[in-house]
C-alpha cells in the first residue's frame, strides 16, 4: 500500500478530490441559483468533470503501478481514522459513476432547463450531491461511513426522483420507505459487526474474522447487511419500490438515477463480501452460491416476464433492471472467477446500457412531447442516428455481439456451467430471449408503423416539407442531446471489444486469490 | 497438420470494405454516386478475395486477430481452403447482384433504396465474416450481425406481410442462435478450453457421447438459417423481401452461411472422428434426408415461384449438410462444392423470378403460361438454372451431386443414395413444368402476347451472366473443385 | 422461568430495541395512513440508536471525558483505564445517525405534502383508488 502525506501535493490528494470536489460544489450551487441562473449547471459540470479527471488519473494509477492507494483523511491513520481505497475495482467504477453522471448532465441540461425553470439550483444541486454520495460510497473504507455516504446518495436520490409526473411523490416515498428500512438494517449489521470486531475499518474487520468464522454475531451480522443490501437492490420479492420509483420520475432524473444506484450498490455488496466478510466466510464457510443464486434465478425469470407485460417504455426498463440485478447478484454468489468477472463486467456494461436506454427516453420524450411507445412510430425514417444508437443499446440488453452485453454475458454463462448452475444458466438465455422480444416489439413499431406528426418543440416546420412523404425528412434531436447519445452508443460496442482488456487490466486484480 | 500461416491484413479488409462505403452511401447525392460506391466495394472485395487465392491453393493459410475479447479467444479471422471456397461465391455474386439490384429497385421505383444498399453492403461483410472466422465466437458474431443487418432487407416493404415475416424470421434465427448454439458454443467452450477451429475437431476426449449429440443437434438447429426441419418456416416467410434480397441473401449469403456453419462446427469443433464414433453422423443424414425429401415435395405444390425456389432451397441446403454427415471423402467434397455450384444456379432463378416480376408483375407460375415468348432470354436462363440445381449435365450442379452420389457409394449406404436420386427426380418435376409452359403451352392457353419484351438491362445482363458460369463451371470446376478437395483433404487427413 | 426473566432482564436494552424496530416495521408495512407510516419509520430508525447507544454502555463506566493533569502530563500521569469509560463511539456515530434520521424525515414529510396536495388525502387505499380512476 502507498500512504500519501496529506497535501504534499494535488495529485496523491485525488481520492479526497474526487469526493469533496462534487461534494462543496452541491453546497454552492444551490446558493448560486439565487445569484445567476446559469450559474449552477456551470459549477455542476465544472465539479463533475474534475471527478471524471480525477477517477480517470486514479484509474491510470492504480492499473499502471499495480498498488493499492490507502488515503487518510485528516492524516488519521485506520483503523482509527477514516481511509479510502483505492483499489483496481473502485478505480473501475469511480471512473463509471463520474463518466455516467457527466455525460447524462449534458445531455439533460436542455431539458433539465426546460423542465425545472426557476428550480435549476436545486435540481443541479441535488444531482451533483447524488454523484458525490456514490462516488464517496465507492471509496470509503469504512463501514459506517459508508452508511453516511449511502444515505447522502439515497436522500438526493428521493428528491431527485420525487421530481417527476403527479404520481412521482407516492411511488418515491415507498421508494423512501424501503431504501429506508434496507439502510437501517445496513447500518444495525454494522452495529453487530462493530460488536464482535470492534473495528469499523473495512480492512481491519476482514483481519479479525477470519479468526471468528464460527461467530453467530458475524453470521448475523452478514445476513442483516446483505438483506439491507437486497433490499437496496430490488431483488425480488422486495423489488416493489422500483419500477414505480424509475418510470415516475422525471426522465432527467431516471437516466442518472437508474443506471447508477443498483449498480453501485452491487458494488458494495461486492466489496462487503469480498472486503470486508472476506471471500473465504463468504463462499465457503457459509456456502451462500445456492440460496443466492437460486433468489436470483426467481429475480431474472420475474423481471423478464414482469417486463413483457409492461405498455410503458420506461415501465418495462424498470423491469430489465431488476432481471439484470439478478444477473450480477447470481454471477457474484456463483463464487468462481468467471461468475465474479462476469458481474463486474456487467456492472459496467449495465449502467452504460441503462443509461443508453434512458437517454433514448429522453431524447423522445423532447421531440414529441409523448412518453410512450407510440411515439416512437416511425423514427427509424425520422431520426436515424438516434435510432441507431437505440438499436446498439437494445442488442446489448439482449447479449448481440459484438455489444457489450454478450461479453459479459458470456462471462456469467461460464460462470454458471463451471459452477454447475444450469438453472441460472438457462434464466440467462431466457432473459435474453424475452429481451429479444421486447426491443424487437419496439423497433417493429419505430419500422413499420407511418410517422404521427406532431413537434412541441419544433415549431418551425416546413409546411412544403409536410407535403412530401414524412418518412424522408430527417429531423434529429439538437445536437447536445444527439452527440453524448452516440458517443455512449458507440462505447457500447467499444466496451464489448475491448472487455479483453477490462478483465485483463483491471477485473483480474479484483478477483481473490484462492478463487478459480 | 501443420500449415504455413500468413498474417495478412487482407482478410479484414476484405470484411470490411463493404462496411465503409457505407457512409459513402448514406451521403451519397445522387443515386448513380450512390451506386458507384456499391460496385466499387464489390469490386474490391472481390479482388481482395481472388489476391488471396493462389496462397491458399498453395496450401497455406492467411490470419489475423483483430480484438483479443477474452483472455484466450480473439475476433480473429482465418481465410483456409473451405472459407475461401465460400467467400469466392459469395462476394463474386455480390457484384453481380449489385448489378442487378440497380436495375431492380429503379425499375420498380422502390422506396428506401439508401436504405437498402446500406444494408446490403452490412450483409455482405457479415457474410465475408463468417467465411473467415477462426474461431466459433468469431463466427458467431458475424452470424449474428448478418441475422439483423437482413431484418430491414427482409422487411423492406414495411406492410403487413413484412411485419409478420420479419418476426418470423427473427423468431426462427435469433431465438435459435440465442436459445441453441450460444448455450452449445458456452458450453463447448466449458468443456474443451477452446473455439478455435481445428482440423480434427476439439470435442474429441473432451466430451462424452450424449453430450457431444447434444452439442451436434444444438448446433445444427440453432444456425437455422441453414433451414433444417423443423427450423425451416422463416425461409419461405422471408421472400416477401425484394427480389435481389431473396436472391443473394435467401439463395446465397444467408442460408449458406448457415450451411458454412454447420459445416464448420461439424468438422473443426465436433470433429469427423466424433461424428463417427458416436453415430452422430447417422442421425444427421437422417434428419438431412427427411428435410430433402418433405421439402421438394412441399416446392412441387406451390404455385408462387419464389416460395417454390423457397422450399427449392431448403432442400439443397440439406445436400450439403448431409454430405458433410456422409463422412466420406467424396462425400464432402460433393457438399462443400454444392455451397457453390447451387449458388450460382439458385441465384438465376432467383434472377429470372425478379426479372418476371418487374417486366410483368407476375408472380404465379400459373399465371406464366407462355412466357417464354415473351421473356426467351430470362427464361432460357431460367432452363439453364434448373438444369444446375436438378444436376443436369453440362450445368455445375451436376459436379457437386456427381460427388455426393459418390459419397453415399463410398459409405455404404444406399438408402441415402435412393434419396439422392429420388429427390432429383423431384427437383425435376417441379422445375420442368414451368419452363415447359413458359415455351410449349398451346396457344389458347398463352396468356402473353407473341412480342420480346425483356426486363431491364441491368436486369437481364446479371442473370444472363450467372447462367453462364453455372454451364461454366460444368466444364472449369476450378478453382471451387481444387477448393473443396484441398478442404477435405485437410479435415480427412492426408 | 426466572431464570429466563433474569436472561431477559440482563439484556433489556437489546429487547427494547428489537421490540421497536418490529413497532416500527410493523407501522411501515400495515398501517394506511402515510404519516402513520413515517411515523412507523422513525421508531424503526430510533430503534437503531438506541442499539448503538446501549452498545456502548458499561455498568459503571462514566463519560469518557479524560481530565488531564497539566503537571503530571505524558508517561507520569495515572494510567487511563479504558474499562472506567463508556466507549463513546457509538454514541458519536449516533450523532450522525440522528441527523440521517430527521433528513429522511424531512424528505418523506415533503413528500407526504406533495401527496396531500396532488390528492387531498394521506390514506393508501383512498390515493390508490383515485390512482385506478384517472
Amino acid at each position: 500500500m502507498i500512504f500519501f502525506d496529506r497535501a504534499s501535493n494535488l495529485l496523491s490528494d485525488l481520492p479526497a478530490i474526487v469526493v469533496t470536489v462534487p461534494l462543496l460544489a452541491a453546497l454552492i450551487a444551490s446558493g448560486a441559483g439565487w445569484i445567476n441562473r446559469k450559474a449552477p449547471f456551470i459549477i455542476a459540470i465544472a465539479s463533475l468533470f474534475v471527478s471524471f479527471i480525477s477517477s480517470i488519473l486514479l484509474l491510470l494509477q492504480v492499473t499502471s503501478t499495480g498498488v493499492v492507494i490507502e488515503y487518510r483523511m485528516a492524516g488519521w491513520a485506520a483503523p482509527i481514522g477514516i481511509v479510502y481505497i483505492i483499489d483496481h475495482l473502485t478505480a473501475l467504477v469511480l471512473v463509471l459513476i463520474s463518466s455516467v453522471s457527466l455525460i447524462n448532465l449534458i445531455a439533460s441540461k436542455r431539458r433539465i432547463d426546460d423542465q425545472f425553470r426557476n428550480k435549476e439550483g436545486a435540481f443541479y444541486s441535488l444531482y451533483v450531491l447524488f454523484t458525490a454520495g456514490l462516488i464517496g460510497m465507492t471509496t470509503t473504507g469504512d463501514a459506517f461511513n459508508l452508511y453516511v455516504l449511502l444515505e447522502i446518495a439515497s436522500l438526493s436520490g428521493y428528491a431527485l426522483i420525487g421530481l417527476g409526473s403527479n404520481r412521482a411523490p407516492l411511488a418515491t416515498l415507498n421508494y423512501l420507505f424501503l431504501g429506508t428500512i434496507g439502510a437501517t438494517f445496513y447500518l444495525l449489521g454494522v452495529g453487530y459487526l462493530y460488536i464482535a470486531t470492534g473495528s469499523l475499518n473495512m480492512a481491519d474487520i476482514a483481519s479479525i474474522i477470519p479468526k471468528m468464522m464460527n461467530s453467530s454475531m458475524i453470521l448475523f451480522a452478514f445476513i442483516i447487511c446483505l438483506t439491507g443490501l437486497l433490499v437496496k437492490l430490488a431483488i425480488f420479492p422486495v423489488h416493489g419500490w422500483l419500477p414505480g420509483a424509475y418510470s415516475e420520475s422525471a426522465t432527467v432524473a431516471a437516466s442518472l438515477v437508474a443506471p447508477l444506484t443498483t449498480k453501485v450498490t452491487i458494488y458494495i455488496m461486492i466489496r462487503l463480501c469480498l472486503s470486508v466478510f472476506t471471500p473465504q466466510y463468504t463462499f465457503q464457510h457459509l456456502e451462500t452460491t445456492d440460496v443466492m443464486v437460486w433468489l436470483s434465478v426467481i429475480t431474472i425469470v420475474f423481471g423478464a416476464i414482469s417486463a413483457l407485460s409492461q405498455k410503458d417504455y420506461k415501465k418495462m426498463l424498470s423491469y430489465i433492471i431488476i432481471a439484470e440485478v439478478g444477473y450480477m447478484v447470481g454471477g457474484f454468489f456463483l463464487g468462481n472467477k468467471m461468475g465474479i468477472s462476469g458481474a463486474i463486467l456487467h456492472i459496467v456494461n449495465d449502467a452504460a446500457m441503462t443509461l443508453a436506454l434512458f437517454m433514448v427516453a429522453g431524447i423522445f420524450l423532447w421531440k414529441t412531447g409523448e412518453d410512450s411507445r407510440e411515439s416512437l412510430k416511425g423514427m427509424f425514417g425520422k431520426m436515424p442516428f438516434t435510432m441507431a444508437g437505440f438499436t446498439l443499446a437494445g442488442l446489448s440488453v439482449v447479449g448481440v455481439p459484438p455489444t457489450c452485453g454478450f461479453f459479459s454475458k458470456w462471462y456469467l454463462i461460464l460462470g454458471g456451467i463451471s459452477a454447475g448452475q444450469y438453472g441460472f444458466v438457462a434464466a440467462l438465455i431466457f432473459s435474453s430471449l424475452v429481451n429479444a422480444v421486447l426491443f424487437f416489439r419496439i423497433f417493429e413499431i419505430a419500422h413499420f408503423e407511418p410517422f404521427k406528426e406532431q413537434h412541441p418543440h419544433n415549431d418551425h416546420c416546413d409546411e412544403q416539407h409536410q407535403a412530401k412523404s414524412h418518412n424522408e425528412i430527417i429531423k434529429e434531436a439538437p445536437l447536445d442531446m444527439l452527440i453524448p447519445f452516440i458517443a455512449v452508443s458507440l462505447l457500447l460496442v467499444l466496451l464489448g471489444l475491448y472487455s479483453g482488456a477490462i478483465v485483463n487490466n483491471i477485473i483480474h486484480f479484483v478477483i481473490p486469490k484462492g478463487i478459480i | 497438420m501443420s500449415m504455413e500461416t500468413v498474417v495478412s491484413l487482407k482478410p479484414v479488409v476484405a470484411v470490411l470494405v463493404s462496411l465503409a462505403v457505407i457512409p459513402g452511401i448514406i451521403s451519397s447525392r445522387t443515386q448513380n454516386i450512390r451506386e458507384t460506391w456499391t460496385l466499387v466495394a464489390a469490386g474490391i472485395k472481390l479482388l481482395i478475395i481472388i489476391s488471396m487465392l493462389p496462397v491458399i491453393l498453395d496450401g497455406k493459410v492467411v490470419s489475423f486477430t483483430l480484438f483479443q475479447v477474452f483472455p484466450d479467444i480473439g475476433i480473429s479471422f482465418r481465410v483456409d481452403a473451405f472459407g475461401m471456397l465460400f467467400a469466392l461465391v459469395a462476394s463474386s455474386l455480390w457484384l453481380v447482384t449489385s448489378v442487378y439490384s440497380i436495375g431492380y429497385m429503379r425499375s420498380l421505383d422502390e422506396h428506401s433504396q439508401t436504405r437498402y444498399f446500406s444494408f446490403f453492403a452490412a450483409a455482405i461483410s457479415a457474410t465475408i465474416g463468417v467465411a473467415f472466422s477462426a474461431n466459433l465466437l468469431t463466427l458467431y458474431i458475424f452470424y449474428e450481425i448478418l441475422s439483423l443487418a437482413t431484418f430491414p432487407l427482409v422487411t423492406h416493404h414495411q406492410d403487413k406481410e413484412a411485419r409478420s415475416s420479419g418476426r418470423k424470421y427473427l423468431t426462427y434465427i435469433l431465438g435459435g442462435s440465442i436459445g441453441f448454439a450460444l448455450p452449445a458454443m458456452l458450453i463447448t467452450y466449458h468443456f474443451t478450453g477452446t473455439l478455435d477451429f481445428a482440423p480434427h475437431g476439439v470435442m474429441a476426449g473432451h466430451i462424452n457421447s450424449g453430450l457431444a449429440l447434444m452439442l451436434s443437434m444444438m448446433f445444427l438447429f440453432g444456425f437455422a438459417k441453414v433451414g433444417i426441419m423443423p427450423m425451416h418456416s422463416w425461409l419461405p416467410a422471408a421472400m416477401v423481401a425484394p427480389t435481389p434480397v431473396s436472391a443473394l441473401l435467401h439463395a446465397v449469403a444467408v442460408v449458406k452461411v448457415g450451411a458454412f456453419s454447420v459445416v464448420r462446427v461439424f468438422t473443426g469443433i465436433v470433429g469427423t472422428s466424433v461424428l463417427a464414433d458416436f453415430n452422430i453422423s447417422a442421425i444427421v443424414c437422417v434428419i438431412a434426408s427427411f428435410t430433402i425429401i418433405v421439402a421438394s415435395l412441399i416446392a412441387l405444390s406451390q404455385d408462387e415461384l419464389k416460395r417454390r425456389l423457397a422450399f427449392s432451397t431448403i432442400g439443397q441446403l440439406s445436400y450439403i449438410v448431409l454430405g458433410v454427415a456422409l463422412l466420406s471423402k467424396s462425400g464432402m467434397t460433393g457438399g462443400m462444392l454444392h455451397i457453390a455450384m447451387h449458388a450460382f444456379g439458385k441465384i438465376t432463378l432467383f434472377f429470372c423470378a425478379g426479372a418476371i416480376f418487374c417486366a410483368t408483375g407476375v408472380k404465379y407460375i400459373s399465371q406464366m403460361k407462355g412466357i417464354g415468348r415473351r421473356m426467351p432470354i430470362t427464361m432460357t436462363a431460367f432452363f439453364v438454372g434448373s438444369l444446375s440445381v436438378v444436376g443436369f449435365p453440362p450445368c455445375g450442379g451436376f459436379i457437386s451431386k456427381w460427388y455426393l452420389v459418390l459419397g453415399t457409394i463410398e459409405s455404404g449406404s444406399l438408402a441415402l443414395l435412393f434419396v439422392l436420386l429420388g429427390s432429383s427426380f423431384l427437383n425435376a418435376a417441379y422445375f420442368f413444368p414451368v419452363f415447359y409452359n413458359a415455351f410449349f403451352c398451346s396457344k389458347d392457353q398463352m396468356l402473353f402476347e407473341d412480342k420480346v419484351e425483356e426486363a431491364p438491362l441491368w436486369c437481364v445482363v446479371p442473370l444472363v451472366i450467372t447462367a453462364s458460369i453455372s454451364v461454366l463451371l460444368f466444364f472449369y470446376p476450378q478453382p471451387f473443385l481444387k477448393l473443396a478437395s484441398l478442404a477435405v483433404s485437410i479435415i480427412m487427413g492426408g | 422461568m426466572e431464570q429466563m426473566l433474569s436472561f431477559i432482564a440482563a439484556k433489556a436494552n437489546y429487547w427494547t430495541y428489537v421490540i421497536l424496530l418490529m413497532v416500527g416495521l410493523y407501522a411501515m408495512i400495515v398501517k394506511n395512513n402515510l404519516v402513520k407510516k413515517i411515523v412507523g419509520m422513525v421508531i424503526f430508525q430510533t430503534a437503531i440508536i438506541l442499539f448503538y447507544v446501549s452498545m456502548g454502555y458499561k455498568q459503571g463506566g462514566t463519560i469518557p471525558i479524560v481530565m488531564h493533569d497539566e503537571a503530571h502530563h505524558g508517561a507520569t500521569s495515572a494510567a487511563i483505564k479504558a474499562i472506567d469509560y463508556i466507549n463513546p463511539l457509538p454514541h458519536v456515530l449516533m450523532l450522525t445517525a440522528i441527523v440521517v434520521g430527521v433528513a429522511t424525515l424531512g424528505v418523506a414529510l415533503s413528500l407526504a405534502m406533495k401527496i396531500y396536495q396532488e390528492y387531498g388525502s394521506l390514506e393508501e387505499d383512498e390515493i390508490n383508488e383515485k390512482l385506478r380512476n384517472i
